[in-house]
């Protein structure tokens, strides 16, 4: 076995010792082991990356001395190696760039406990990515759903009680939900790794035993993720969980955790059989659910009045968008998808954290009037929130855009009835992100004379060069869109 | 309005909410938990003028948004107490039970030797459990040692859920020396009483359940136990103790120091062991632990200071959340 197979193991481990770690120790040395941690996170997916490309390879990490289908095991090749480096990248990006917004909404007492949910949140996201294991998966799924709650309520605003107490109950249901669904899944095969998983639900439909069960467990499963990840009619913990919560979080909890739920659901839809045996049903009803979500959500998103839920709610059409690309199906359509995952993390992430930014800079109120002339008061904040809004509307040269050309490239090439309505809706929600897009954008380059007194204009390097490297992600990812997809394409071949 | 030692208070809070209705949230929620919380609390008269000057200068920045917000959330309450909705809701309930139960119905039987599926996981479990892992206890061979990996996550489940705990009971931020003293009187009020009853049973109960915890923790991979569940007794018998001996003499050994230190140091040596085993298991290295003899106390390899570590997380993490509920903080 070559030295860098042993990556996975160490990207999932350092986190959760580092997390650990972070839980004791105090001032300055948190910030710098949680830059320090997603950094790492970072060089070791990128090395990761670069070898599974390179030889085109997917390997198996048992861990311990008994492989499958007996013990836990880990699974990499060049996709879990781009997805894990691209929230990675959020992870850092978020946790440098944000770290004005933690010096305010966070009190120094709480930091290191910030510190040890940020460290619990990349193992789980790293463990989620590499896993092998539907329990597994589980499992830090748990551990996800309680850190991000815990991300969400360490703001001292009552509103981000309330929405973290809203956010804990649906995720739970989801969480409840998947469980419920993995056990039947379990007593029906008696398999929990996804090969062997995979292998034995193809003999039963074979032999057409126990289908009911068998239907509902994909469907329990299916549910539980959709509600994790927000899918439309379960979204409604979603815009308050993001919005009021501080920069950082809201930025990972759209960039990151609702995102490796969708993951996981690829994944179980490629290696446990779920494709082949139910793409036809349960896609349909998650392309149903889709196309009202990618309408509905940026609709929702025109009515907003404040910038962070107008971003909190268009992630609610963003992340239909996602499930478009999944239900349509096929290499093109799941390629589409992860695709759209890496753009529109990229872009949203950005907005986040620049909306705390530019709140920032205007006295700290959130409302889109309070924020006339925003974007003139800090130009890097303005300009980095213009490049995610056009990445997000799919103005050509941002990753937006080739997200939404990937998509539709799947939606021509499955044809039929999707096709058309595919097509219909990516119009549609293209004229609805202007709409919104652009009055926020105009609003905050609009000119203001009265220039709020208490709001001085603060040096902040860190996030200066974050904001630098996030238009540079979205930029590469419009640019150099078609290496991506073709590393998604080739990697995806193995995935499976 | 409510008094300054109720509103400090997570229970009196929560009853002010249940019985002034939805006011007292709304407000909150529109203001922020902080924002009121003064260090020094202004006189009648002053917070009469300021509550007047807040309102006004509010009412003058925001009414339309404000309002326009109230109408939405009040369609809102309205959309969820009409009698469609509930019936709606009922309906989905019953239907989903149903079809759980009619997929229940058609489930492989459990226990029956005919239809039971992936019957070769289970068989080489318990073939090669002892021999591989040196555990008798079949159980405790896979959680810690076949899927040792599910079982790291779990343990830092717990420490998660504590962690959030912490944070939420923390968020109140520093507190001044009139609001520490309230803290002190409202704590005392909350302090066990001296019940003779209660101490002579745990005088008696305390060495039986402490013995019986340990005995479950250490002797996990030879018998039923390991250290989740002799975790749960040790954490119940100091829960005992605390509320028999109180506060103060539970102090004495244990603190929110030692439990920082002892379930952070018990989770890197579970996490570094795991991943050592991990490590050299993947790639077919010697691990130079040794398993032993099964069936000695001494055997197993890892699982016995996996076991004793577990155990140390679960009967921190029990005793941790009971004292952080019952008392508002560690």
């Amino acid at each position: 076995m070559a030295w860098w197979q042993n990556i996975p193991l160490f990207l999932i481990l350092c986190p959760l010792v580092c997390g650990v770690v972070c839980s004791v120790l105090k001032g300055k040395a948190i910030r710098i082991m949680m830059a320090g941690m997603t950094l790492l996170e970072c060089v070791g997916m990128g090395i990761l990356l670069r070898y599974t490309a390179e030889g085109n390879i997917s390997f198996v990490f048992a861990m311990g001395e008994t492989g499958a289908p007996f013990g836990n095991e880990l699974r990499a090749g060049s996709t879990e190696a781009l997805i894990g480096l691209a929230f990675s990248l959020v992870l850092l990006l978020s946790v440098t760039g944000g770290d004005s917004s933690l010096k305010e909404d966070v009190a120094g007492k709480r930091l290191n406990l910030y510190g040890a949910m940020i460290g619990l949140l990349t193992a789980a996201m790293a463990a989620i990515v590499f896993t092998n294991d539907l329990f597994t998966a589980y499992v830090f799924i748990e551990i996800s759903t309680l850190s991000s709650c815990a991300l969400i309520s360490a703001t001292n605003r009552g509103k981000a009680l309330f929405s973290s107490a809203r956010y804990m109950v649906m995720n739970l249901l989801g969480s409840g939900l998947f469980l419920l669904g993995l056990s039947m899944l379990y007593a029906l095969t008696g398999q929990l790794l996804f090969p062997q998983l995979g292998t034995a639900v193809r003999n039963l439909m074979a032999s057409g035993s126990y289908p009911v069960p068998m239907y509902l467990s994909f469907l329990l499963m299916t549910m539980g993720l959709c509600i994790k990840s927000a899918l439309y009619p379960f979204h409604t913990w979603l815009p308050d969980a993001y919005s009021n919560s501080t920069a950082v979080s809201g930025a990972l909890l759209s960039s990151l955790v609702s995102k490796m739920y969708i993951f996981l659901m690829i994944k179980i839809a490629l290696r446990a059989a779920l494709e082949e045996a139910f793409i036809l049903r349960i896609g349909d009803i998650l392309f149903v659910y889709a196309a009202i979500g990618t309408v509905i959500g940026s609709v929702h998103a025109i009515r907003q009045h404040r910038l962070s839920r107008m971003i909190a709610y268009s992630s609610v059409a963003q992340i239909a968008c996602v499930y478009l690309g999944i239900s349509i199906g096929g290499t093109e359509g799941i390629t589409a998808a992860l695709f759209y995952i890496l753009a529109h993390s990229a872009a949203k992430s950005t907005l986040f954290l620049t909306a705390h930014k530019l709140r920032q800079v205007s006295g700290g109120a959130d409302g889109l009037e309070d924020l006339r002339g925003a974007a003139n008061r800090n130009h890097l904040a303005g300009l980095a929130f213009l490049t995610g809004a056009c990445s997000l509307t799919g103005i050509p040269g941002l990753g937006g855009f080739a997200a939404k050309l990937y998509l539709a490239q799947a939606g021509i090439a499955r044809g039929g009835w999707r096709m058309s309505v595919l097509l219909g809706l990516l119009a549609l929600s293209t004229v609805l992100n202007v709409a919104y897009m652009l009055r926020a954008s105009l609003i905050l380059y609009s000119r203001e004379d009265k220039i709020p007194s208490e709001s001085p204009h603060r040096h902040d390097p860190l996030f200066a060069v974050t904001m630098i490297i996030q238009i540079g992600l979205n930029l590469f990812l419009g640019l150099c869109g078609n290496t991506v997809m073709q590393l998604f394409r080739s990697g995806l071949t193995l995935f499976i | 309005m409510h008094g300054k030692e109720t509103k400090h208070d997570a229970f009196a809070r929560l009853r002010e909410w249940l019985e002034n209705g939805d006011q007292t949230l709304d407000r909150e929620m529109e203001e922020g938990l902080y924002d009121e919380a003064a260090p020094q609390e202004p006189a009648a008269d002053d917070r009469e003028f300021i509550t007047t000057r807040r309102k006004r200068s509010a009412v003058t920045k925001k009414n339309n948004r404000r309002e326009k917000h109230q109408n939405i959330r009040e369609s809102g309450r309205a959309y969820a107490d009409a009698w469609w909705y509930r019936l709606a809701a009922a309906a989905v309930c019953i239907s989903l039970i149903g079809l759980m139960l009619y997929a229940a119905m058609q489930m492989p039987q459990f226990g029956n030797a005919d239809t039971l599926v992936g019957h070769e996981t289970t068989a080489f479990y318990v073939t090669h459990t002892m021999e591989e892992t040196g555990a008798v206890n079949i159980v405790t061979g896979i959680i810690l040692d076949y899927r040792g990996f599910d079982t790291l996550g779990e343990s830092h489940v717990l420490f998660v859920a504590v962690s959030t705990v912490l944070l939420l009971l923390s968020i109140r931020g520093e507190k001044d020396e009139r609001e520490l003293l309230a803290e002190n009187i409202r704590q005392q009020c909350l302090e066990p009483d001296n019940d003779l009853i209660l101490q002579g049973g745990a005088r008696i109960l305390l060495p039986l359940v402490l013995i019986f915890g340990l005995y479950i923790i250490l002797n996990g991979h030879l018998s039923p136990g390991g250290g989740f569940s002799g975790g749960a007794v040790l954490g119940a018998g100091l829960i005992l103790y605390q509320n028999a001996f109180g506060y103060e003499r539970t102090e004495r050994f244990f603190t929110y120091r030692t439990f920082r230190m002892v379930s952070v140091a018990s989770l890197l040596f579970y996490a570094t062991a795991k991943g050592y085993h991990f490590l050299t298991g993947a790639n077919h290295m010697e691990s130079g632990i040794p398993k032993g003899t099964a069936g000695a106390i001494l055997s197993g390899g890892l699982l016995l200071p996996l076991n004793i570590a577990v155990g140390c997380v679960v009967t921190c993490t029990m005793y941790a959340l009971y004292t952080m509920f019952r008392k508002g903080a560690f």
